[in-house]
């Protein structure tokens, strides 16, 4: 293999080549978006109109689970690594990442986790039905039997995030080209950096949660059962443990790629490197000592919600750093508006907008209006699909060409975005509403004054779900038909040793590093 | 952004204001459809002002940022040949803008404190009620009287199915509503019996977990008289969305008749339990019961959702000895979502609902089970 | 595989397993230490009192009882009295009453809980049947004892404190208690 890729299925199976693994895991991360995307399609038909129309309310429960765990854990974390293995290694100037063999196993065993996830639903007991939280009793004593498959799949998953960490690590400290020191890594690399040890911090505590579950619904323990002197708020603690950490895992590579795309298309070097990956840093500590703000109805004593309502608040310190960074790389900059950009800047407004509700859900009094309801929803859904999904995005729109050697058509990118950019703002700039006059998350069903939003919410959602198929068309379209390019550096504006490579890089790059001034 | 957010208030605005006009003349507590409510309580108006001071906060933050933002995308483009700069450092600016949300960000804080410190403070309470929740049911319990009901969805299984009209309080009308004075501190110790629930009402600004083994407590007094609406707010199951809650809140007198009224009714069903009743009676009763405390499980023709919902038409357990359906009613399945409903209905319900399953769908058995019945058997006779 | 690569993916792999360790074997204990400290969940150590303090008869603390069953759970079980008033530093007894109402021996376990969290370290259980499950034969029932000291230093702003029982079935868990409670 030297030379070249093997032919046919096993070369998909068995390779060990980073730029290989990557696609791999951008494909599953897309498959895994579609479905956990048509789970979203069936609540948001759902609840259309007030009244159970296409399930019942026990199936609509194992829809919102699925359609948060397959997001999580199979589109949002798996697209990021899929990236990470594209890149890092070609923008350190890497031949490849420092563990091959274990980058094939972390990969393939993802599929059989999900597989084994989806199956259940097709079972009598029904797939999950807890929420993507799962908080004891209700996915222990309560749960159907399925849960222990669930578990089991949440293991091969946290198995498969660890490897790939553990692999981006030793990539990174160990097989940076001579004279690309830490701070002159691209921020990409920085942010995932950073990412990956939050990532072997905390998927292991999840770890832990679910393996208490399984030891309490078959071997008698009880961790989580009051009967036997446990404690189900010790759940919600682990869970958040692991639960904050965990969104900062999906947006910080985000974080990485808005700061590639944004001094491009600025033609302006990024503002503020060094500030930019010390608020990385700290965002990323401060993500370990807030986690009971999730948690603020549960009934703490008066002083643990002042500490973590003080705490969660500080973390607006160190994310307005970037936002205004990238504003101010962007001013005065030569600004041209692709497919990348547009999704970079409408990253930086929602996410903001995410951030600002985000700002209002750490103020506790507060908060206990907002909790559970659709205000939350629309939350982290600002900060989830206009943060990661619309990072991808612009990812896939910014290195297609690089990888494939063929440009995408700019005027279906474009369709794309505006499709994405409109449809996903129907859809959850009225779940705000919704929140606010009291309609509480999970629900199957609701009250007559919430009718209105709804269905301009689930109109929303189809339009943006059709989007996602446009996206697909183009990338298909792109890899097949596109216009050729010729060039190594793609964008007039770009920097990085990936823009020095061929479009598309040999199979093997790097062989020799590359000299960093 | 902001434009578009502001353009879709107006819209909205405009959109509802009829609705908004028609639920203010039935002024029904607050149903807003675009903001939080302003409350009814001095609690819930100072957690109001708070979100609104936040919001405002946030919307200045962002017409600066994002005004610096579009002026720099409006004007540094490309395309009308503006010449990028190369700067890409200032520590004064970025010094600057780790401050300044600091300084906001105390200002924020300290009248977050304040009011978080008032929604803890439990002490001095002029009447204390129990809360339990259940799957997929309220208790509230008087402790100083003994009162003790259970509060239901009333809304059909007919209208969330969509075979009859949705009625004005959809899946927001209960059986016995919370009763509660009003000028009046009411203190509410809150646990569950099953899975987490949460007790939300969002005019008192009231949102507590209920959870298994353990209790917490919350307050609220509420000034004005009213109808208000409150719903369960952590997962609990498929019945999730479908136990709403609703307090009444009255003036001292006409809280203290009603709560004489709840213990002479209770005095009365004790006298009932020694009476024998038809079978049309017992079928008419038992078909009430068996909607509002059954069907969301059993479902209404009976035929249950197996594997976790067994049917109850053609069971064996319904079609076989009574005593056998009085243990799982009365005493509950461990291990499973059947409740011990020996504690939570009266004797002349059980025996209505348990006549009803005999004699309902296909199960035509014909046995009359009296209340008598179902209290010997509680009773170990 | 270079030797500073596998160094760092031994650690990196240390570093995961003995997060799992910490979550699985840690946190619980860590919990319900920080639980003790703040002063929730310390209901099961019985109190001993090493001196007899003197009672403090200028105050008077509200204590009420309250009891809940577990939703499969079909005991009657429920205090005897709803509210009582002590002094601090004052013995004070109360009962539960509990009956077995099925027609097979159980076992049940009281969990107790307080509010408010301020008073929880105040309050001292010198005797309960909590601190032991309680089998009952079928049909049987008892009353179940709980001594208790309101302590002298609890806070100036608490006056009332609300103990909680919440009765679990642990028939399954309990297969042979070694001893029935006496029909008393």
């Amino acid at each position: 293999m030297a030379h070249g890729p093997a032919k046919g299925i096993s070369r998909w199976l068995f390779t060990t080549n980073h730029k290989d693994i990557g696609t791999l895991y951008l494909w599953f991360s897309f498959a895994m978006f579609i479905l956990g995307g048509f789970f979203a399609m069936v609540i948001r038909a759902e609840l259309f109109e007030p009244g159970m129309q296409l399930v019942r309310p026990e199936f609509f429960n194992q829809m919102t689970t699925m359609h948060g765990l397959v997001m999580v854990f199979g589109a949002i974390m798996p697209a990021f690594v899929g990236l990470a293995n594209w890149l890092i290694p070609m923008m350190i100037g890497a031949p490849d990442m420092a563990l091959p063999r274990m980058n094939n196993l972390s990969f393939w065993i993802l599929p059989p986790a999900f597989l084994m996830l989806a199956a259940t639903l097709f079972t009598d007991a029904g797939g999950p039905n807890f929420g993507w939280t799962f908080y004891a009793p209700l996915s222990t004593t309560y749960a159907p039997d399925t849960v222990n498959y669930f578990i089991f799949a949440i293991h091969i998953m946290g198995a498969s995030s660890i490897m790939g960490s553990i692999n981006i690590v030793a990539t990174v400290l160990n097989m940076r080209a001579p004279g690309m020191t830490l701070m002159k890594m691209p921020l990409f690399v920085w942010t995932w950096l950073i990412t990956a040890f939050l990532l072997i911090a905390v998927m292991p505590v999840l770890a832990g949660a679910v393996t208490m579950m399984l030891m309490d619904i078959n071997f008698g323990t009880a961790f989580f059962d009051a009967a036997g002197g446990g404690d189900p708020v010790l759940f919600q603690h682990i869970f958040w443990f692991f639960g904050h950490p965990e969104v900062y895992i999906m947006i910080l590579p985000a974080f990485g790629v808005i700061s590639e795309i944004i001094p491009t298309f600025s033609r302006k070097p990024l503002f503020g490197y060094s500030s930019m990956v010390y608020a990385t840093a700290s965002i990323a500590f401060l993500s370990f000592i807030v986690w009971a703000h999730h948690m603020f109805t549960v009934g703490m004593p008066v002083g643990g919600e002042l500490y973590f309502m003080y705490a969660t608040m500080l973390i607006a310190v160190p994310t307005g750093v970037k936002v205004f960074n990238w504003i101010s790389t962007m001013f005065k900059g030569a600004i041209s508006y692709e497919t990348p950009m547009l999704f970079a800047i409408a990253f930086v407004i929602l996410f903001t907008l995410g951030g600002f509700t985000g700002l209002m859900l750490s103020i506790a009094p507060s908060d206990i209006q907002y909790h559970d309801t659709y205000f939350v929803v629309a939350h982290f859904h600002y900060v989830m699909v206009a943060g990661a999904v619309f990072s991808m995005s612009a990812a896939v729109y910014y290195w297609l060409p690089k990888w494939t050697g063929r440009m995408y058509s700019e005027a279906m990118g474009k369709l794309h975005f505006w499709v994405s950019f409109i449809g996903f703002n129907i859809t959850f700039f009225p779940q705000h509403f919704l929140g606010l006059a009291g309609m509480p998350r999970r629900y199957a069903d609701y009250a007559l004054q919430f009718a209105d939003w709804n269905m301009v919410s689930s109109i929303g959602a189809f339009i943006y779900g059709a989007s996602q198929l446009l996206f697909l068309y183009n990338v298909i379209a792109t890899i097949r038909s596109g216009k050729r390019v010729s060039e190594p550096k793609v964008w007039e504006g770009a920097n990085g040793l990936e823009w020095t490579l061929p479009s598309p890089p040999p199979y093997h790059t790097f062989s020799t590093p590359p000299e960093v001034k | 952004m902001l434009r578009k957010a502001q353009q879709l208030f107006g819209l909205a605005l405009a959109t509802f204001a009829p609705v908004l006009v028609a639920q203010e003349s039935a002024s029904e507590g607050s149903q807003q459809v675009l903001n939080m409510p302003v409350g009814v309580t001095t609690v819930a108006n100072q957690v109001y002002d708070l979100h609104m001071l936040i919001f405002w906060i946030c919307v200045i933050i962002g017409v600066i940022v994002f005004g610096a933002m579009f002026w720099a995308m409006y004007f540094h483009r490309k395309s009308v040949g503006h010449q990028a700069e190369h700067w890409h450092e200032s520590l004064k600016a970025e010094i600057t803008w780790t401050v300044i949300p600091f300084v906001i960000l105390i200002g924020m804080a300290i009248p977050s404190t304040t009011t978080l410190k008032e929604l803890y403070d439990t002490s001095e309470a002029d009447l204390d009620v129990r809360v339990t929740g259940y799957q997929w049911r309220w208790q509230y319990a008087y402790p100083e009287t003994g009162v003790t009901f259970l509060s239901e969805l009333v809304t059909s299984q007919d209208q969330i199915y969509n075979l009859d009209e949705k009625g004005q309080f959809y899946l927001q009308e209960v059986n016995n509503p919370l009763v509660v004075p009003v000028d009046q501190k009411v203190r509410l110790l809150i646990t569950a019996q099953d899975v987490i629930h949460s007790w939300w009402v969002p005019d008192f600004s009231v949102k507590k977990d209920a959870i298994p083994g353990y209790i917490t407590e919350t307050w609220f007094q509420v000034d004005e008289p009213g109808i208000y609406r409150g719903s369960c707010t952590e997962l609990c199951g498929q019945g999730h969305a479908f136990m709403p809650i609703v307090v009444h809140a009255v003036e001292q007198e006409e809280f203290d008749s009603w709560m004489a009224d709840k213990q002479a009714e209770a005095e009365a069903l004790a006298a009932l339990t020694s009476q024998t009743f038809t079978l049309d009676d017992l079928m008419a009763r038992g078909a009430e019961v068996y909607a509002r405390t059954c069907a969301a499980c059993h479902q209404a023709g009976g035929q249950g959702i197996p594997p976790a919902f067994p049917a109850l038409n053609g069971s064996s357990v319904v079609l076989g000895p009574v005593d056998g359906q009085l243990d799982v009613l009365i005493n509950g399945v461990s291990g499973t979502a059947m409740q011990a409903f020996g504690a939570l209905l009266n004797e002349v319900d059980l025996a209505a609902v348990i006549t009803y399953t005999r004699n309902a769908w296909t199960n035509n058995t014909g046995d009359v089970v009296q209340p008598i019945d179902v209290f010997n058997y509680a009773q170990g006779q | 595989m270079d030797k500073s690569v596998r160094k760092q993916v031994r650690q990196l792999t240390l570093g995961a397993v003995a997060m799992f360790a910490f979550a699985l074997f840690v946190m619980p204990p860590l919990y319900n230490l920080f639980c003790e400290l703040i002063g929730i969940n310390q209901e099961y150590t019985q109190y001993t009192a090493e001196a007899v303090d003197p009672v403090d008869t200028s105050r008077t603390v509200k204590v009420q009882f309250v009891a809940t069953n577990q939703a499969t759970m079909p005991w009657e079980f429920y205090p005897t009295v709803f509210e009582v008033e002590v002094h601090p530093g004052e013995r004070k007894e109360v009962r539960y009453f509990a009956h077995n109402r099925t027609r097979r021996d159980m076992v049940g376990q009281a969990i107790p809980s307080v509010i408010p969290y301020q008073a929880a370290d105040y309050f001292h259980k010198t005797e309960c049947f909590c601190f032991n499950n309680q089998p009952l034969r079928a049909g049987e029932q008892a009353e179940l004892p709980l001594v208790f000291i309101v302590d002298r230093d609890l806070p100036e702003s608490v006056n009332t404190i609300t103990l909680s029982y919440t009765m679990f079935d642990v028939t399954d868990r309990v297969p042979s208690p070694a001893e029935w409670v006496d029909p008393s």
